[in-house]
């Protein structure tokens, strides 16, 4: 039985069409996922997240008990701020890519995949297990009581104040939403309760998250769509959420990550810290930094003529099958086709020719610069 | 809702044939474009090739996926839609005019018999 967000009736209402995804069921598109992609990148769009994961960790030991379970420094985190993070096993290999927020001292939320809560939990519940100060800690699965929705676009900052309006009570305080910063959170007053609003994104566009319970996040997904229509605002579905993320090369999970590739190997060695202290995977991470790769994570465009690369297409260079794409899609912004996908190190220099073999055929693609698309 | 024309015989899969002599035309439904929007590539069979009824001998790309259309008929490709294949989106907006995609000389025309009216296809569709 497929799970739904507490906008399901509302996405029926829309004419959204539903798919399954991580066990959701969930709109991949309303209308085209070249318009919302295209409204998301020119004006504005709203996204359904409510399928995404939240865990709280607080006690006076979480600080270090993340420190020791993700990748990046937590501590460099104060009350309102966040950043992405990931949590690897003993061999590097990525559990999953999450946002850690520190909401007050010593009190976190993290914002994991969908399809990842039940491994997560159980991974971070065992390593709070055998943590030294274990009682110091709590640890909670708050998925079931949060909805959330992305509101992403250039233009969203000219009427997300009107939707949130007035000063936070809570985190980062501002006198606006729109005085958030990135990777800020703040809480705010929303109807009758509050939200949890952040100035992050999946798009590559300025833009908010905004997280809280069923009826906060009903009421504001009615707000934002209403209030951003003059705006040119677009519910857009989890088909242009992909495209967007691929176009500027934002990892998903079970596509760029799973537990046998590395954030070094993804590309995404940035958000490891290893000066930080131990941690769950530093040696192997550390390893894999000082003598490097044997694959690596990276971007192409077809530059002939082609149906769009898509998932497990193998990756031919030198005459050989050296890879598969990861994720592949014709990018509605640049009207060709893109994607990411993994080749042997000797191969993964931006402007290395290959070719992605679809349905027989192998078509021509260079190795691009990430992210692929940049706005100008 | 889709416009389903009165003068066409329809596949399940959702092609459609406008037979004019021994030569069918086929192409994909108002319905079919609906739900794939954003077709970004058309792949046509090679003129000459022999196809039975059902056989997958074209494939249509939107942004999210890719999708065999199937011959509902036998017979040899006799004409391919060109145009089609330069400009994907024309099968979008002129399904059955423009965003044709194969010409078939018929081998076994009784076979048009078992294809579905306009009125079944609607009520297929849910029309």
């Amino acid at each position: 039985m497929l799970k739904r967000t507490a906008l399901f009736t509302t996405h029926q209402k829309l004419g959204g069409k539903l798919i399954e995804f991580g066990g959701w069921e969930m709109p991949v598109q309303y209308t085209s996922i070249t318009d919302e992609h295209l409204a998301v990148r020119n004006a504005a769009g709203i996204f359904d997240i409510s399928h995404m994961g939240e865990v709280t960790v607080s006690g006076a030991a979480s600080t270090a008990f993340l420190n020791h379970v993700l990748t990046n420094d937590i501590r460099k985190l104060t009350p309102g701020l966040g950043q992405y993070t990931l949590m690897c096993n003993e061999r590097g290999g990525v559990i999953d890519d999450l946002y850690a927020y520190c909401l007050s001292e010593g009190v976190y939320l993290l914002i994991i995949n969908a399809s990842r809560i039940e491994p997560d939990v159980a991974w971070l519940r065992a390593r709070a297990a055998e943590f030294p100060k274990r009682d110091e800690l709590r640890l909670t699965d708050a998925s079931h009581n949060y909805a959330a929705v992305a509101v992403q676009g250039p233009r969203v900052k000219e009427f997300i104040a009107d939707c949130i309006p007035g000063d936070s009570i809570s985190a980062m305080r501002v006198a606006r939403v729109t005085d958030l910063k990135k990777n800020e959170i703040g809480g705010f007053k929303c109807g009758h309760g509050s939200v949890l609003v952040s100035r992050t994104g999946y798009t590559g566009e300025d833009g908010f998250e905004i997280v809280g319970s069923d009826e906060a996040i009903i009421h504001i997904w009615e707000i934002i769509l209403a209030k951003g229509q003059p705006f040119g605002i677009k519910p857009c579905g989890l088909g242009a959420r992909d495209t967007l993320r691929t176009e500027v090369c934002y990892p998903l999970y079970g596509h760029e990550l799973d537990e046998s590739t590395t954030p070094i190997e993804a590309g995404v060695g940035f958000f490891v810290a290893l000066d930080k202290g131990d941690f769950v995977g530093r040696a192997a991470l550390a390893e894999q930094k000082a003598n490097g790769v044997k694959k690596k994570c990276v971007a192409f465009k077809m530059t002939e003529k082609s149906a769009p690369p898509r998932p497990h297409y193998p990756i031919w260079a030198g005459g050989a099958n050296v890879g598969e794409v990861v994720s592949g899609t014709q990018s509605p912004s640049l009207n060709n086709g893109i994607g990411m996908g993994y080749v042997p190190t000797e191969f993964a220099k931006a402007g290395t020719a290959i070719e992605i073999e679809i349905r027989g055929k192998r078509c021509a693609a260079v190795t691009v610069p990430k992210p692929i698309y940049k706005k100008s | 809702m889709s416009n389903v024309p009165s003068d066409l015989k329809y596949a399940k899969s959702h092609e459609w044939v406008r037979v004019a002599g021994d030569v069918a035309t086929v192409g994909i439904s108002d319905h079919a474009q609906h739900e794939l929007t954003d077709i970004v590539f058309v792949e046509l069979p090679s003129v000459g090739r022999k196809v039975k009824a059902g056989e997958a001998c074209a494939v249509v790309e939107s942004v999210k996926t890719a999708s065999d259309i199937y011959s509902p008929v036998s017979g040899e490709i006799t004409e391919v839609n060109k145009a089609a294949a330069d400009d994907p989106a024309l099968v979008n907006r002129e399904p059955f005019a423009g965003g044709w995609f194969f010409k078939i000389k018929l081998s076994a025309p009784a076979e048009l018999n078992s294809l579905l009216t306009p009125e079944a296809y609607q009520a297929q569709i849910g029309g």
